[in-house]
Parts: C-alpha cells; structure tokens; sequence
C-alpha cells in the first residue's frame, strides 16, 4: 500500500516538473524570506546593541560648540584649557575623572608597514572614565604624563597592521614626525558604532599637543559620573561652572555642549527593543504571506487535479489511497522546498552580512519554525482540498472543470 | 483491505446461490433527482432492467432520456436517490464508498466518452493503474499491462502518452485499462461518440470481441443505429424510463437489412 502510493507520488511529481517546481517555490519563498529577515533582523539588532555597550554609560563628552547642527555663524567658540579639567574634577561633586582629549591622524611606520590611524592624547584619567584593560604591557606613569614622554598605548588593529604577529611591547616606531615607545596593547573592542574602536594609539596628551596639535587646547573632555549620582544633576552643575569659566551670563546660549551617553544608550535601548518588536511583525507578516502563497498553490493545483482524483477513483481506486498519493506528495514537496529555502536563507544571509554591517548569526528557532510552518501549510493545504476532491462521487470529479 | 474480501466473499456467495441463469444487474425501481429545492430534476423515474452474464447491451435513447445517469449507477460512479440495485444478488445501494470502490476494483470497468486518460502518463502505466490499486506487482503488472495493450492493438504504442496518440487510439488505450482486471462487466458511455464511422467500427469490433471470447458483459450507449446493430440486446430509454427492450439475433447485421 505505501509502496504504492510513493510510486504514484514520485511519478506525479516527476510528469509535472513545473507544477512541482510552482509549488516548490512557494515554500522556498517562504521559508528564505522569512529566516533571511529575521536573521538580518536580530543582526541589526545585535549591531545596534553592540554600539551603545561601546559607548559606555555614566559617561559626559563635553564639547566646544553649540552641538550638533546649530551655532552656524560668529567666530569658533575657544577650546577647553587643562585648567578648565581639573577645575571640573575638584569643583563638581559626583565626578570620577575627568579625561582631555586632544585628538589628530597621523601615519605610523614600523619596518616597511605603514597605517593611517588616530592619535589620542589623554591622561590616565581617560582608563577610571571608561575602564579598558591592557592586554599586554602597561600604562604610562604619571611621570611620564607630566614630562609628555613619547609613549604609547596602541589598539590591536594597530597592532595587527604595523607588527603583525610579534610582540609589539617594547618596540619603538614612527608616527608622523616623532619616534614612538610601545608601552602596552588595548584588548580587542572590535566594532562600535563609530567605526573600529581598535584602530587607535593613546598618548600622553603632553606629548601630543607638544609634538602634534601645538597648542594646549582640549577639544573634547571625557567626565565619568559616580554611579550613585544622577548624571542630570552633575550636566546642570558642570554647566554652571562652564558658563561662569566661559563668561556667559544672562540669557545667552551656552557655547559649549554635553553629550550624555547614558541618555543616548537609554534611547538606543528603547529603539533596540522596537526594532526587536518589529523584526518579530515582519516574520510574523512574511509566513502569513508566504503562506498564503503556498495556500494559494496547493489550491489551484489540486483543484486542477480533481479530474485525475475522478479517473483514479472510477478505475477503483479508494479515496484513502488517492489521498495517501497526495499528502507524499505534498510532503515530499513541502519538505524540499523547505530545505532549499533554509539554504538560500543562508546563502542570502551570507552575502548581506557584509554589505550591512552586522554581524553574523545563526538563530536555529526561526529556522525550525519557518520550515516547521511552510511544511505544515504545504501538507494542509495540499491535503484538505483534495480530501473534498476525494469525497465526491468518482462522477462528479470526473465532470469537474 | 477487509472491504474488498468482504465483497468478495458476498458476491461470489451470492453468485452460488443464485441460478446460473439469474441476471448479473437487476436494476427495481430506481431513481436518480439531482439538485435540491426548485432546481430538483428528477433524471430516472423507475427504472427496471435485467442484465444476463454475457450479454451484450445498446443503450440507446433521446438525449437527456437518462441513459448516462443509469450508466454511471450500474458503474458505481455514482448512486441511486431509491430503488435497488443489485449485482450478482447482491445489493450494491446499500454499500458504502470504499466497497463500491472495490467493486469497481474487482468487477466493473468503465470507458467514457471523453477517453480520461491520465496526461502525460504512457499508454502502458494508465493501462496498469487499475492493477497498481489492486497490489499487483511490477512483472504482473507489466504483463497483463501489455497483454491488454495487445488486445487492443496498441502494443507497439505502450510507451506513448495521450497527446501522441490519436483518438481512436486513446479508446482503445481506455478500454484496455478497463479490461485490465479481467471484469465481468465492460460499462462504455458513448466510446464511439468523438471518433469518425471508421474508427468507431474498429472500436465495436473490438468490444464484440471482447463479449465473446472473454466472455466480459458489456453495456454500451449509442445514438447511432449502426453502432446498437453490433450488439444482442437494445434498451430504449425515454423520460426516465427504460421505454422498450428487443431482442437482435443476428448482431452485427444492420437492422434495416436484417429480419426485425
Ligand atoms: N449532474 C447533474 N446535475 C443536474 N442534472 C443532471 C446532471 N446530470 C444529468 N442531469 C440531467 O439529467 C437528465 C439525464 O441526463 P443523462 O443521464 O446524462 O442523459 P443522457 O445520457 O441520456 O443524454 C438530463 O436532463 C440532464 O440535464
Ligand atoms: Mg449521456
């Protein structure tokens, strides 16, 4: 009996390459659009995450200008001096550290290989702002912060780039127009939001405004807040303060501003779980369609058949059997549609991972559910309408047009 | 498969019980009403017919007279709305699908108008379908396939599919997947009426061939004279009802020039 049946069902499947294909393709469809979507999407969603967990939180960028997108005309507002950092550190209660930056490109060479990186002059206070442990070697003393010795601290694409597999410790190379010591290499932070975070020396800031910038302005200024206080509170004291150094009275707008990184990674978050949210509408919408798609197959194509369910059963055969034929075949299509959209899912998902961005996951669920569903619908709807077929008269299927 | 020796098993008691003469169809009173409400039709008004092992009948009457309705009864394509039906003594009204399946399985074979063969399927497996059914396996089917395809002559064609095949041939593909299973009753709804005079005669001869040396009864609506000539017994069919039944005793003789 079942020998049978798959004889019939292979038979069928084979003598009607396209119908077979037709019906195929609807699973496929279904399958790879819905495991590629929510894949990519989760991807994102990863990506954004791994952004705001690169920002670090508690922390206060603080900036000449009047932020982003306005200011517009009238002269440069003046850069931070380093008076300005230590009077912020000792003045504002619920302030950690206060890191300067002073920050330029410049080309390091080390035997024959070159790298155009960023150079970041800061001082220790930059690592209690935002902890970011060596993997090998050490920082620089405060001896040398003071006297702004010619060292570094590099990031390990750096590392990669100009030494390659060797210890990098210990080795001296050029960037721009100084020779350099190596001090110690950054653990790996890999992609943040802003691009790679590892591709970076750190420097004295001394050394850098000596040897680099040429003057003592600090562009940007790192705060870190006490988690016990609110970084609110600490925004609105470290304004007043700014205000009074800077001059500004009365209603005039402020020329400096304050990016709170907890609050752009509170936004960040609630944006992540939307998205989550959404990813989760698209794949719920994409099985529907591509249900409905596979509905719509299964449907045309057996009540195409119901005349070939009427020659079955007029020759004898019993409807359980003519069923049976239909419900291998179902599956038999069903599953390998099933199959070759999993794989083109993955394909898909492969070559879009660069081009977005994101990083490459492999979530087993939403396989599982979307083969699971497209194969449920393929069986349903490949079976229930040729079980009306079934139930008639062998006359009235044979008359069916 | 406990339906099939079922009826099996009741026919062929049935067939012992009853005398060797009785009819193998008996058709009492029955009717046929399609549809429901006001666009009820009622297609047989009461029908009765005897059918004899061995005959060979023309069913012939206006159109509309009822003809395929009966047809398609006697064939276990469809079922009566009253009377009864019974084969070989035994009552076919009151089985349920799956053994009116097996009836058709073991008994009955049925060759339309319209050919319905299966597309894109070779004249040798729409002849061995009926025996992919009943279990056979491949050589038998292969063999009695082809030993069917002999008897009609298509042989030679077992590899070709409907589309490649003409007419004529496509009947003659239908009937041997009707006779495949050795039935006792051959039903034909019209075989000849898609096919020229020249073909249509290959296709009686065939059919009275059949009759006679395998002995299958077969049952065969016509609307052409010429056709009814090759045949025993003629049922006239009118509104419903079997109008009047004649005796031919030298079949195959045109009527005019014969001796009714
Ligand atoms: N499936 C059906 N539904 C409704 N009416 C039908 C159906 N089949 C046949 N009829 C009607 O029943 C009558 C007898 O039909 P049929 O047995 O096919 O006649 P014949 O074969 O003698 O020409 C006709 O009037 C026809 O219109
Ligand atoms: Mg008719």
């Amino acid at each position: 009996m079942f020998g049978t049946t798959l004889i019939l069902a292979i038979r069928s499947i084979r003598r009607h390459v396209l119908r077979s294909f037709l019906t195929t393709l609807g699973i496929i469809i279904g399958v790879g659009a819905v495991v590629t979507m929510v894949t990519l999407g989760k991807a994102t969603t990863a990506a954004v995450q791994q952004s705001i967990s690169s920002l670090g939180t508690n922390i206060l960028q603080v900036r000449p200008g009047q932020g982003f997108g306005r200011g517009g005309g009238g002269p440069r507002p003046p850069d931070f001096k380093p008076e300005d950092v230590e009077a912020i550190a000792d003045q504002i209660a619920g302030v950690t550290a206060v890191a300067p930056q002073a920050q330029t490109t410049a080309t390091a060479i080390y035997e024959g290989a070159n790298w155009s990186t960023t150079v970041t002059g800061t001082t220790l206070a930059y690592f209690t702002v935002q902890p970011w442990p060596l993997a090998s070697g050490r920082t620089w003393t405060p001896a040398e912060q003071a006297a702004g010795k010619a060292v570094c601290i590099i990031g390990n694409t750096v590392r990669q780039n100009l030494f390659r597999s060797t210890d990098a410790v210990g080795k001296r190379f050029r960037i721009g127009a100084i020779s350099c010591d190596v001090i110690g290499v950054l653990t790996t932070r890999g992609q943040g939001g802003f691009g790679d975070q590892d591709d970076v020396v750190l420097m004295p800031i001394k050394a850098v405004q000596r040897r680099f910038t040429g003057s003592r302005d600090i562009r940007l200024m790192l705060v870190g807040v006490d988690q016990a206080y609110s970084t609110s509170a600490v925004q609105s004291s470290l304004t007043d303060l700014l205000r009074e150094r800077r001059n500004i009275t009365g209603g005039k707008d402020d020329d400096f501003n304050i990016f709170d990184t907890k609050q752009i990674s509170d936004t960040l978050t609630s944006t992540t779980t939307m998205l989550t949210r959404i990813v989760a509408a698209v794949a719920a919408i994409s099985l529907v369609v591509g249900g409905i798609g596979i509905m719509n197959i299964m449907l045309v194509s057996v009540t195409e058949r119901t005349r070939e369910i009427g020659i079955r059963l007029a020759i004898g055969a019993v409807a359980r059997e003519v069923l049976m034929q239909f419900l291998v075949e179902a599956v038999v299509l069903s599953c390998l549609g099933g199959i070759i959209g999993l794989i083109l899912a993955q394909a898909i998902i492969a070559a879009l991972v660069p081009l977005m961005q994101v990083p490459w996951t492999f979530d087993p669920q939403i396989n599982i559910i979307a083969f699971a569903i497209s194969a449920v619908i393929g069986v349903v709807f490949g079976y229930f309408p040729a079980r009306r077929a079934a139930a008639l008269n062998p006359i009235d299927a044979l008359r069916h047009e | 498969m406990a339906v099939a020796s079922g009826v099996r098993v009741a026919a062929s008691r049935a067939g012992a019980v009853v005398a060797a003469d009785a009819p193998l169809i008996q058709l009492r009173g029955v009717t046929k009403t399609y549809g429901t409400g006001a666009t009820q039709f009622q297609a047989l008004k009461g029908v009765d017919l005897d059918i004899a092992a061995g005959d060979f009948v023309a069913v012939m009457g206006p159109s509309g007279s009822g003809k395929s309705t009966t047809m398609n009864i006697l064939g276990c394509l469809d079922v009566p709305s009253g009377g009864n039906f019974l084969f070989r003594g035994h009552h076919v009204e009151t089985l349920d699908r799956d053994q009116r399946a097996m009836l058709r399985r073991r008994y009955l074979g049925f060759v339309f108008q319209g050919f319905n063969l299966l597309s894109r399927t070779t004249a040798l497996e729409n002849v061995e379908l009926p025996l992919l059914y009943r279990g056979e396996d491949k050589r038998t089917r292969r063999d009695l396939g082809m030993a069917a395809l002999e008897k009609v002559g298509l042989d030679k064609w077992w590899d070709h599919t409907p589309a490649e095949l003409s007419g004529g041939q496509q009947q003659r593909v239908a009937i041997a997947r009707a006779i495949v299973t050795s039935p006792d009753v051959l039903l034909a709804d019209e075989p000849t009426g898609n096919l020229d005079s020249e073909r249509s005669v290959e296709i009686m001869e065939l059919l009275t061939g059949l009759n006679r040396d395998s002995n299958i009864t077969v049952l065969m609506v016509t609307h052409e004279p010429d056709m009814a000539a090759f045949a025993r017994t003629v049922i006239h069919f009118k509104d419903g009802l079997v109008d009047r039944i004649e005796a031919q005793h030298r079949p195959g003789v045109v009527p005019e020039m014969g001796v009714n």
